[in-house]
C-alpha cells in the first residue's frame, strides 16, 4: 500500500495486509504481556524495555461503555453512538457504534460487536485524500 | 515534620470576566486571601500560580506586577483540571521542605467558550468518526460503565445536579443560584446521554488563592482561623488496559485517596464534608466510591438517600460544585479548598455543615492527574 492515491488510515494503528485488507495492529509487551494499540518507548504497564510483538487485532469484542452524542463540536453530525469496545484479545478501542438505534434500550452491557472497516464518512484532508476508519456493528 | 497551615484563603465570584486580564483576576483573589490572612505581599516568600489557558504567558509574574514586584521566586503550574490543587501542593511542599514560612498559591482561569475536548490526530477531524472526545461524552461513558456494572440510573445521575444546584442557591460566589428540579435536569437538552446540559459543569472564568504558612508562622499568628493541612496527595494515572482509549478517572482518584487517608491517619468515616470533582453529574457518583464515602456499587443508593446533601451523612459539594458554582479549570482546586475552609471555620452561612471538623477536596485533570487534600481546623 504505497500508492498515494489509496485511502490513508484514520489512525496510526490501522494497517493494511498484503492483500490490502485493513486491520487493527496491536502491540504486546514481551515482558508482561500488556497489550495496546499505540507505540510507546517502554511498556506502560511494567516499564520493561524488552520491546513489543505486533499482532493482528481481533475482529470480535463486546460493548463496554457508550454514550449517545446529541451535541458535539459545531459542524459534527449527530446523533452518533460513541463506544468503548473490549476486543477478544484484550485490546480496547473507542469508535462509532453503527447499525444500531440511538436509544439506550438498544445498547445492553456486553453487547457482542464486530469491528468493520470503511470509508471515513466521506471526510477528506486538505489534499483531497480519502481515509479508512474502523467502526463497530452489533454481531449477528 | 512540622505541619503546614492555610492562614488565608478566598476566591472571586465565578463568572464571566472578558475585560479582566489573567494577572488582574488572579491578583484580586490573591489580595482577598492576603487580607484574610492579615498579611501583605511583602510577607510572601514564594508564589505558585496555577492556570491552564494562562500558563504559557507567565501569569504568576504578571500577578506580582499587579501586587508588588518583590523579586520572590514565582513558578507557573499547569496540570489540567488539577492545576489549582497542584499549585497549592507545590506551595505546601516548599514549606514542608523548610524553605519558606509564607507562600502564596493562586489558581486563575479565563476559559475559551464552548465544549472542551481533544484535537484531531491526522489530516481529518476524528470527532464523530472515532466516537467522541468531547468531555460530556467521555464522562457519559464513565457513567455508563458504572450503570452497566451496578444498574445506576439516568435519574440517579440527574439527582446530583438537582442537589448541587440546590446547594448553590446558598452560595453568593457561585455562578448560578437557581433550583433545578429533577424533571428540569432530565428534560434539558441532551448533550451526551446520560449527561444533559444541566448535568455539565459551567464554563466560567474565576480565581482563588490561598496563603500557606509554616507551623512556626501559624503559631506566631495565633492559630485562631488557621486550617491545618492534614494530607496533600497527587497521583498520575496508573496502567489500566483501557486507558487512555477510555480515560479513567477512577484508578487515579483511588490512588490519591489512599495516599491522602494514610497521610492523615484517618479513614473516610472521619470526613465531615467533601468538595469533589463533579465536572459532570455522572462523575460525582463514581467519586463517592473512589473516595470511599460508600462501598462499591452503593453510589446510586447514596444519592437516593440524600446522604450527600446538606444535612446528610457526608455532604458533598455544598458550594454548588463545578456543576453550578462553575469550573474555571485552574481556579477550581483552590476554590474547593476555600469552601472547605469556610465550613471548618464555621463561616459558611446558610449552607454551613454543622460541626464540620475535617474536610476533603478532590480534583481530576484528564491526562491524568488527581489531587486530594484533607483539612482540619487548627
Amino acid at each position: 500500500m504505497t500508492d498515494a492515491a489509496l485511502p490513508k488510515p484514520a489512525v496510526s494503528f490501522i494497517k493494511f495486509d498484503d492483500a490490502g485488507e485493513p486491520f487493527i495492529e496491536g502491540r504486546r509487551c514481551r515482558a508482561c504481556g500488556a497489550v495496546m494499540t499505540d507505540e510507546r518507548l517502554a511498556c506502560p504497564a511494567c516499564g520493561g524495555r524488552a520491546g513489543f510483538d505486533l499482532f493482528r487485532g481481533a475482529k470480535r469484542g463486546t460493548l463496554h461503555a457508550w454514550s449517545i452524542v446529541r451535541r458535539s463540536y459545531p459542524g459534527v453530525p449527530v446523533p452518533f453512538v460513541s463506544a468503548i469496545v473490549d476486543l477478544e484479545d484484550g485490546l480496547s478501542l473507542k469508535g462509532n457504534l453503527i447499525s444500531v438505534a440511538a436509544d439506550p434500550e438498544a445498547l445492553p452491557p456486553d453487547l457482542p460487536v464486530t469491528v468493520v472497516f470503511g470509508d471515513a464518512m466521506g471526510r477528506k484532508d486538505k489534499d483531497g485524500a480519502s481515509y479508512i476508519s474502523y467502526f463497530f456493528e452489533p454481531a449477528v | 515534620m512540622a505541619d503546614v497551615y492555610i492562614q488565608g484563603i478566598d476566591m472571586v465570584r465565578f463568572g464571566r470576566y472578558p475585560e479582566v486580564t489573567f494577572p488582574k483576576l488572579g491578583g484580586e483573589a490573591a489580595l482577598l486571601a492576603l487580607d484574610d490572612a492579615g498579611l501583605t505581599i511583602r510577607d510572601v516568600q514564594a508564589l505558585y500560580c496555577g492556570s491552564v489557558f494562562g500558563s504559557y504567558d507567565m501569569t504568576g509574574q504578571g500577578i506580582m506586577r499587579e501586587l508588588g514586584q518583590t523579586g520572590i521566586p514565582v513558578t507557573n503550574v499547569s496540570n489540567a483540571c488539577a492545576t489549582g490543587a497542584s499549585a497549592f501542593r507545590e506551595a505546601w511542599i516548599a514549606i514542608k521542605a523548610g524553605l519558606f514560612d509564607v507562600v502564596l498559591a493562586v489558581g486563575v482561569e479565563k476559559m475559551p467558550r464552548g465544549m472542551l475536548g481533544a484535537g484531531a490526530e491526522t489530516g481529518i477531524p476524528l470527532e464523530g468518526l472515532l466516537g467522541s472526545a468531547s468531555m460530556p461524552a467521555v464522562f457519559a461513558e464513565s457513567g455508563i460503565e458504572h450503570a452497566a456494572k451496578y444498574g445506576t440510573s439516568f435519574a440517579q445521575f440527574a439527582k446530583v445536579s438537582v442537589k448541587n444546584h440546590h446547594h448553590s442557591t446558598m452560595n453568593p460566589k457561585a455562578m448560578y443560584q437557581k433550583e433545578t428540579p429533577l424533571e428540569e435536569v432530565m428534560g434539558s437538552e441532551m448533550i451526551a446521554y446520560p449527561n444533559t446540559k444541566l448535568m455539565c459543569s459551567v464554563n466560567v472564568d474565576g480565581a482563588a488563592a490561598a496563603v500557606l504558612v509554616s507551623e512556626k508562622k501559624a503559631r506566631e499568628m495565633g492559630l485562631t482561623r488557621a486550617i491545618r493541612v492534614r494530607a496533600s496527595a497527587l497521583a498520575s494515572d496508573p496502567w489500566e488496559p483501557r486507558n487512555p482509549m477510555m480515560w479513567d478517572v477512577n484508578a487515579v482518584t483511588r490512588l490519591a485517596a489512599r495516599s491522602a487517608y494514610e497521610q492523615a491517619g484517618i479513614g473516610p468515616d472521619a470526613i465531615d464534608l467533601v468538595e469533589l470533582h463533579d465536572c459532570f453529574a455522572t462523575a460525582e457518583l463514581l467519586h463517592y466510591e473512589n473516595l470511599g464515602l460508600c462501598g462499591p456499587g452503593e453510589a446510586g443508593r447514596m444519592i437516593d438517600a440524600g446522604e450527600t446533601a446538606l444535612g446528610g451523612r457526608v455532604p458533598v459539594n455544598v458550594s454548588g460544585g463545578l456543576l453550578s458554582k462553575g469550573h474555571p479549570l485552574g481556579a477550581t482546586g483552590i476554590a474547593n479548598m476555600y469552601e472547605v475552609s469556610l465550613h471548618l471555620r464555621g463561616e459558611a452561612g446558610a449552607r454551613q455543615v454543622d460541626g464540620a471538623r475535617i474536610g476533603l477536596t478532590h480534583v481530576v485533570g484528564l491526562g491524568t492527574a488527581s489531587a486530594i487534600h484533607i483539612f482540619e481546623k487548627a
